[in-house]
């Protein structure tokens, strides 16, 4: 998807900042695909980290609004070049047997997955990577294996020692 | 370390410290620590007005007569949700104001405790920014974020809440002089390289305009907008909400644009090889279908919010930076550059605009013995002398007067543009009185409009307002009952405004004077008497052709060059 663009930004730690970015994409019909936020080495600011869509116009409008939050400290555009972009899933499966026991976990070793719960019945993997990794692995397991997901959504850094700094 | 307050005390202290003047207002039970504490102080004026909404509006309007912000104190639940739409029209027309609602006291937040609303949720949309106040020691440094806010920057309402226990509580007072928020520095200067290139493109025009709006009113940039229109000789075109910013008695002036702006205005504007756009925002009542918006032109736009900047329109020169210094910019390298003047009288552009303007799309036909709305804003305006203080609601009247009350100054004309809020002519009109005290101030409203805050007649008596309310009373909703007319076939559903009170009887039980005009003939005698009656309100009922529509009109979504002018056979789509 050539539309897809992750902003990562730091925010003001405070009470309804998160909502005032929620607030403008829906006010303003925007698309946000993913959002994760947590607090930095500095607890007074926040990384929040979202994956939204659409025209280099809407892109250009989406920033220049975010921008204009007030609780909005700086805010960067990641491309796939001058950043690494990561996400967490943990993933329950279906995984009864000796047959099926063995073949998950080659392909949980194949994706550098870690098995990191068992049951007699199931595996919960964790699994580190892009977005696209993670599709992968969802693929390549047959949908009637998986119990339940879960995804951290995207984050995003640049690379360099270029840092995104209040 | 200052010296120990109660919040209440100290939000009192912090109001006169800033230089706040009046606060509009309505008690309640999560204000009433701070009423007691307004009781007490002589740091500023407090107006007590009959609904929420009506502090709001009169807030806006003192903002918009002066370039101070607007204050209003309401409290919790019901009295911070009536101040929601006055909030919204202060939102979309860029007016600074601040608006402190009470809140229930901090531990019953969330327990939807007896008037508790989530005022910051409610009011997040439609503010600059909010606060809410949770413990005493931030309440006079978030009082200074607010005003800080407000004020800079592109303006905008800010919502300060303040629970109960908050204002009961103590803390040292000590007002700061100054704040510094990391995340939030507006950029005012306009970047020289782009000035450059804006001034190459002015330079090298052979039609140019120059489309300015509210911004450089919010600015005080009329005079450097002024010296630039006319050291340059451009035609200049307003938006509803930049009239006045240029003087509308002016020969370069060529009348507002947009779907009910003049016919050279916006014919100009579609034909112009040169737009430059300051402290416009290239709003859909302007530019209409954007497909067909000014076809031909290089887009040079100057404005403080870097988002209103290619929002609507593609821009080939933006500018980020407030009005004024980019103006002042503009005029420093007219004069160094020698730039002259176009001469009028052989301008081809002014020649082909002078063809436009003999079309007269502003007259009116006077034959009947029906009063026309347009003659009343024209007698307005002689009777007047051009330079009263003119609010106005929303809808016909609102264009009338726009389009016939040729504005010479700015913050003249106070009208909810953006919005489009009716109900805000009258509380408006009494921020305006209240900020100048000595001023003619006339409101332009109709029947439907003025009845929307009729109450605020009684805080007018109260505080001897002597506003003048000029109602063109057509007994619809006049701009409904006209796209019902055009678009759906007549069908008036729900425009007409049945069992109307007698308006004269209606302000004379407020305590006011009240006038019906009924004939074309008694429009100038009526409005000289009470114009004469210089320190009472009067209640004007005009009562004018139900049929008159506003011409010239673009309809939604067609292009500026594709306008109706007056009636049928002179339609030019």
């Amino acid at each position: 998807m050539s539309n897809r663009h992750t902003i990562s930004m730091l925010l003001e730690n405070e009470a309804g900042a998160l909502s005032r970015v929620a607030g403008l994409f829906s006010a303003r019909a925007y698309n946000i695909e993913s959002l994760s936020v947590a607090p930095t080495e500095d607890e007074t600011i926040s990384r929040l980290t979202l994956v939204t869509s659409g025209s280099p116009e809407i892109i250009e409008q989406i920033t220049k609004q975010l921008n204009k939050l007030i609780d909005v400290i700086r805010l960067v555009e990641l491309d796939d070049q001058r950043s690494i972009e990561r996400e967490l899933m943990m993933i329950k499966l279906r995984a009864a047997g000796g047959e099926q026991r063995e073949e998950m976990k080659r392909l949980v070793d194949i994706f550098d997955g870690r098995i990191v719960d068992v049951t007699e019945s199931t595996y919960t993997v964790e699994l580190v990577g892009d977005g696209d990794k993670l599709n992968a692995f969802i693929e390549a397991v047959s949908s009637k294996r998986i119990l339940e997901v879960i995804r951290s959504g995207v984050l995003g850094i640049l690379r360099g020692s270029k840092a995104l700094r209040a | 370390m200052g010296e120990k307050l109660r919040g209440a005390e100290i939000f009192c202290r912090a109001l006169a410290d800033e230089g706040v003047e009046i606060v509009f207002g309505y008690p309640g039970g999560a204000v009433l620590h701070i009423y007691d504490e307004v009781f007490k102080q002589d740091g500023f004026k407090h107006v007590l007005v009959r609904h929420e909404q009506g502090a709001t509006h009169a807030a806006d309007g003192y903002s918009r007569a002066t370039g101070k912000p607007g204050v209003v104190l309401v409290t919790s639940g019901p009295g911070a949700t009536n101040c929601v739409t006055g909030i919204a029209t202060a939102y979309m027309d860029s007016i600074p104001m601040v608006v402190f609602t009470g809140q229930v006291s901090t531990q019953l937040i969330g327990n939807d405790a007896f008037q508790e609303v989530d005022c910051v949720g409610i009011t997040r949309p439609c503010v600059k920014h909010n606060f809410l106040v949770e413990r005493v020691e931030d309440l006079a440094v978030t009082m200074k974020k607010a005003f800080y806010v407000a004020t800079s920057g592109r303006p905008g309402p800010v919502v300060v809440d303040i629970p109960k226990d908050v204002t009961a509580n103590m803390a040292d007072y000590e007002y700061p002089k100054s704040v510094e928020m990391r995340s939030y520095k507006p950029t005012t200067k306009g970047h020289p390289g782009q000035i450059k290139k804006a001034m190459q493109l002015i330079a090298a025009a052979r039609k140019p305009i120059i489309y300015s709006g509210g911004g450089v009113i919010l600015d005080d940039a009329s005079d450097q907008l002024t010296t630039f229109t006319r050291a340059l000789g451009f035609p200049i075109t307003n938006t509803l909400m930049g009239l006045g910013a240029y003087p509308g008695s002016d020969e370069q002036f060529i009348g507002m644009l947009g779907m009910h702006g003049t016919y050279e205005a916006n014919m100009a504007m579609h034909h112009c090889d040169v737009l430059i756009a300051i402290g416009a925002r290239f709003d859909d009542r302007v530019t209409g279908d954007l497909e067909k918006f000014c076809p031909d032109a290089k887009i040079i736009h100057v404005d403080i919010d870097p988002s209103s900047i290619a929002k609507n329109v593609k821009v080939d020169v933006p500018i980020v930076g407030s009005v004024s210094n980019v103006l002042s910019e503009f005029n420093r390298l007219i004069t160094e550059k020698s730039i002259s003047s176009v001469d009028r009288a052989s301008d081809p552009w002014w020649q082909q605009i002078a063809e436009w303007q003999q079309l007269n799309c502003l007259d009116f036909d006077e034959s009947s013995d029906l009063i026309k709305p347009q003659r009343v804003i024209k007698s307005l305006h002689e009777i007047t002398g051009g330079d009263a203080f003119i609010t106005s609601d929303v809808g016909q009247h609102q264009m009338w007067a726009a389009q016939y009350y040729a504005f010479d100054k700015p913050r003249r004309w106070i009208n909810s543009g953006g919005l489009g809020t009716m109900g805000f002519g009258l509380p408006a009109a009494m921020g305006v009185q209240f900020a100048h005290p000595q001023s003619t101030v006339a409101c332009v409203t109709g029947e439907a409009s003025i009845q929307m805050c009729i109450q605020e007649l009684s805080t007018c008596l109260q505080y001897d307002l002597p506003i003048k309310i000029i109602s063109l009373n057509n007994r619809y909703m006049g701009m409904v009952r006209q796209w019902q007319e055009f678009f759906y076939e007549s069908r008036y559903s729900h425009s007409y405004m049945d069992a109307l009170p007698d308006f004269v009887k209606l302000a004379e039980s407020y305590g006011h004077v009240g006038m019906r005009v009924e004939q074309p003939g008694d429009i100038d005698a009526a409005l000289k008497e009470a114009f004469a009656m210089k320190d009472r309100l009067v209640l004007m009922d005009f009562v004018t052709d139900q049929k008159e529509n506003v011409y010239p009109m673009i309809a939604a979504g067609k292009g500026q060059h594709e306008m109706h002018l007056a009636s049928d056979e002179r339609e030019l789509a």
